[in-house]
C-alpha cells in the first residue's frame, strides 16, 4: 500500500510522550505464573491471530469487544490512534490476555477493552489492573474513564474497585464514563493490583522469544467453555 | 417392603448451558438413564422430578408434566418435588416409596435446575428465598453469608483452619478436572489460591472467612435415575445397585433458633436412619457424596455422618484421608464444588456418581477401589431438611 508521508503527518494524530510499562509476573490461581507486558506495535499482527477467533463468539459480548479491540489495535498499527498503547498476558509464552487504553490528554487516561482468552483465571482482572496500574503510577495520570459492554465488566470494574459514575461520554459508543480517580485507585490497589517485579529472567526469555497462540478450537472452548458438545 | 435397586442412570455435563432450556437437559439426562437401562421401548410408571425453582428462573412450572410429554411417557403419573437444594434427594425418596410400596415397578427420577439465565446475584437471591422469610431473607441473609457465619463459629469451636477449607477446595477441583461432567475443570493451586500474596485478587473473601474458591459455582445441569424392584433389576443389562438405605430429617428453619448452630442435627437423624435401614456402620462406607456447596459442609458433614469426630473432619482432610485413595474418598466426582450445583439436580447427580462407583465403571483414576457401599447427603436450605442415601453394590 503507498504510504504518502506528506498525508500521513496530517493523518496521523500527535502522540503524548509515554514511559514505558515495567513489566511483571503474576501467580494465577492454578500455580501458573503470567508475564503481563508492554507490546510493541510490530505485535499487533500476531496478537491479532489470538483476537480474530473471539470475533464469533457471542458469549458474554466477546463478539463486540473483540471487534472493537481489533480495530483498536489496526489502528495503532496504522499510526491512526492518539497515544494507544497494549498490554499482554502470557503463561508459558501464549498469549492468554490484552488489555488495551490511551491518553485522552496528559492527565486523563481513556479505558478501551480487556479480553482474556484464558477464562476462570481472573486473568481479565489482574490485566484491567495493571491497565490501571499504569496510567496512575506510570504515565502520571490523575483519572481514567471507563466503560463496560458486559454485566462482567460491570462486575469487576464498576463494583469491584468501585469506579464513580459520571456524564462524561466515553468513546466507546458514546455511553456515560465510569471514573477510577487517584483516591479511588489507591483505596482498591491492596486488593485488586498485584504483582511481582522484576520478571525472572527465565520467564521473561519464554515471553519474548515468540508470543504463542492457541489454536482457534481451544480459544473458542477456553472462552465458550463448550467442551464435550 | 420391596428391596429397590437403581438399573440406569444419566447426567449432562454441568455448568453453564446456553444452549439448553430446563426441559431439554432433563430430557437428555433420562434419556441416557433410559438407554443405560436398556428400557427399550417399555414405558415408566411414575416419573418424579426434583427441581427447587423453575418458577422463578424460567417462570415454568408443572415440570415433570412437561418432562413426561417430552419424553413420550404419557400417561405415567408425575410429580414436581420441591425441597430446595435437596429437591433431588427428596424426589429419589419419592421414588423409592413409590417402588417399595408395591404401587409402582417403573420409576424414572431425575433432577434439574437451570441457574445461569439469571445474573450470578439473581440466582444467589433466588436460592435465598428458602431462608426464613421472617427472621432472615429481609435482613439480606444469603446462603454464602450463613455459611460464612457458620464457618466462624466451627473455626473457632472445632479449631477449623482455612488450610482445611483450601484442601478441600483443592481436592475437589482436581476430581473435577477428571470428571467429563463437572462444572470445573480447572485445577487449582495452593500458592494461587492461598499462600502467594497475589492470591488476595485470585481468591478474594466472598463471604468472610469464606472466600471465592470455597464456593461451589451457579450452574446449569440435570441428572437421572431409574428404579425397579430388586427381583426384576436382573432382567437387565447393567449390575443394579440396591437402595440399601435411607433417611431424612428437619431441622429449625431458622439458624438463630438452633441450640448449638454448628450442630448439623438433621444431617445426624438422617444419616443414622439411612445407616440403620442399610444395616451398616459410618465404618462400612466406601466412597461418599457429602453436600460441599461451602467447603466448610464437606468437612461438618463428614463429622456429622460419623465418619470423623466433631474437630476431626478437618485434620483428616488436611492428612490427605479424605483423597481418592485415601481411607474415606469424599466427593470424588468433584462435588458439588467443581461438579455444580443445580440445586435441584444435585441429589440425583450425587446418586448417579456413586452408582458409577459401585458398578466399578469409572476410569482408573476416579475409581474408589472395589467399592462397595456408597453414601450421598443433600441438604437443603442451610441443614434444615436434609437427606441421606445408601447405595450398595448388588453380589452378582
Amino acid at each position: 500500500m503507498p504510504v504518502d508521508m506528506e498525508l500521513e503527518a496530517v493523518l496521523r494524530p500527535t502522540q503524548y510522550p509515554m514511559v514505558p510499562y515495567p513489566p511483571k509476573v503474576v501467580t494465577l490461581a492454578n500455580g501458573k505464573k503470567m508475564v503481563i507486558r508492554q507490546a510493541e506495535r510490530e505485535d499487533v499482527p500476531e496478537i491479532l491471530k489470538s483476537v480474530h477467533p473471539c470475533l464469533f463468539i457471542e458469549r458474554d459480548y466477546y463478539d463486540v469487544v473483540s471487534a472493537r479491540l481489533y480495530g483498536e489495535l489496526l489502528a495503532w498499527y496504522y499510526y491512526r490512534a492518539k497515544s494507544p498503547y497494549c498490554l499482554i498476558g502470557q503463561v508459558d509464552g501464549y498469549l492468554v490476555g490484552a488489555v488495551n487504553g490511551r491518553l485522552e490528554n496528559e492527565k486523563v487516561g481513556m479505558s478501551y477493552h480487556t479480553l482474556a482468552i484464558d477464562r476462570g483465571l481472573r486473568i481479565g482482572s489482574h490485566l484491567f489492573a495493571a491497565k490501571m496500574e499504569y496510567h496512575l503510577e506510570y504515565l502520571g495520570q490523575e483519572e481514567v474513564l471507563v466503560v463496560a459492554e458486559s454485566p462482567i465488566g460491570f462486575r469487576r470494574w464498576m463494583i469491584e474497585y468501585p469506579l464513580k459514575p459520571s456524564k462524561i461520554p466515553h468513546e466507546l459508543g458514546g455511553g456515560d464514563s465510569w471514573v477510577l480517580t487517584r483516591e479511588i485507585y489507591e483505596k482498591a490497589k491492596p486488593r485488586l493490583v498485584v504483582g511481582d517485579r522484576p520478571v525472572p529472567a527465565d520467564l521473561w526469555e519464554v515471553a519474548t522469544r515468540h508470543i504463542l497462540f492457541a489454536d482457534e478450537d481451544t480459544i473458542r472452548e477456553r472462552i465458550a467453555g463448550l467442551k464435550g458438545r | 417392603m420391596r428391596d429397590v435397586a437403581i438399573i440406569g442412570v444419566g447426567m449432562v455435563q454441568f455448568g453453564r448451558r446456553d444452549e439448553d432450556t430446563l426441559l431439554d437437559m432433563l430430557a437428555k439426562a433420562s434419556l441416557r438413564a433410559l438407554d443405560d437401562a436398556g428400557m427399550g421401548d417399555r414405558g415408566v410408571d411414575a416419573v418424579y422430578v426434583g427441581n427447587m425453582a423453575a418458577g422463578m428462573f424460567q417462570h415454568q412450572s408443572s415440570i415433570a408434566s412437561s418432562l413426561v410429554d417430552r419424553l413420550s411417557l404419557l400417561p405415567a403419573a408425575a410429580d414436581t418435588v420441591e425441597n430446595g437444594p435437596a429437591s433431588g434427594g427428596s424426589a429419589i425418596k419419592n421414588g423409592l416409596l413409590a417402588v417399595a410400596s408395591g404401587y409402582y415397578d417403573y420409576v424414572l427420577v431425575a433432577g434439574g435446575e437451570k441457574m445461569r439465565e439469571v445474573t450470578g446475584w439473581r440466582a444467589t437471591d433466588v436460592v435465598a428465598t428458602m431462608s426464613h422469610p421472617q427472621v432472615e431473607y429481609p435482613y439480606g441473609i444469603t446462603l454464602p453469608g450463613m455459611a460464612g457465619m457458620f464457618t466462624r463459629l466451627y473455626m473457632e469451636k472445632y479449631g477449623v483452619t482455612r488450610e482445611m477449607l483450601v484442601t478441600v477446595a483443592i481436592k475437589n477441583q482436581a476430581m473435577g478436572g477428571l470428571n467429563p461432567y463437572a462444572h470445573v475443570e480447572m485445577a487449582i493451586d495452593k500458592e494461587g489460591i492461598y499462600t502467594s500474596p497475589h492470591a488476595v485478587v485470585n481468591n478474594p473473601i466472598g463471604a468472610d472467612p469464606l472466600h471465592l474458591y470455597d464456593m461451589c459455582p451457579v450452574s446449569d445441569g440435570a441428572a437421572a435415575v431409574l428404579l425397579c424392584p430388586l427381583e426384576l433389576a436382573k432382567k437387565f443389562p447393567q449390575p443394579p445397585i440396591h437402595i440399601a438405605g435411607f433417611g431424612q430429617a428437619t431441622d429449625t428453619h431458622a439458624l438463630q433458633e438452633r441450640e448449638d448452630p454448628t450442630d448439623l442435627k438433621a444431617v445426624t437423624l438422617a444419616s443414622q436412619q439411612a445407616y440403620e435401614m442399610a444395616k451398616l456402620k459410618p465404618s462400612d462406607i466406601n466412597v461418599a457424596e457429602l453436600h460441599d456447596a461451602f467447603t466448610i459442609l464437606e468437612i461438618a458433614n463428614s463429622e456429622h455422618v460419623g465418619f470423623f469426630k466433631k474437630g476431626e473432619g478437618g485434620k483428616a482432610a488436611l492428612a490427605g484421608k479424605t483423597r481418592l485413595g485415601g481411607p474415606m474418598p469424599i466427593n470424588v466426582s468433584g462435588g458439588l464444588k467443581a461438579r455444580g450445583h443445580p440445586v435441584g439436580a444435585t441429589g440425583v447427580a450425587q446418586a448417579v456418581d456413586l452408582v458409577w462407583q459401585l458398578r466399578h465403571a469409572l476410569p482408573k483414576e476416579r475409581q474408589v477401589k472395589d467399592a462397595q457401599n456408597g453414601l450421598a447427603i443433600n441438604f437443603g436450605g442451610f441443614g434444615n431438611n436434609v437427606t441421606a442415601l445408601i447405595l450398595r453394590r448388588v453380589q452378582q
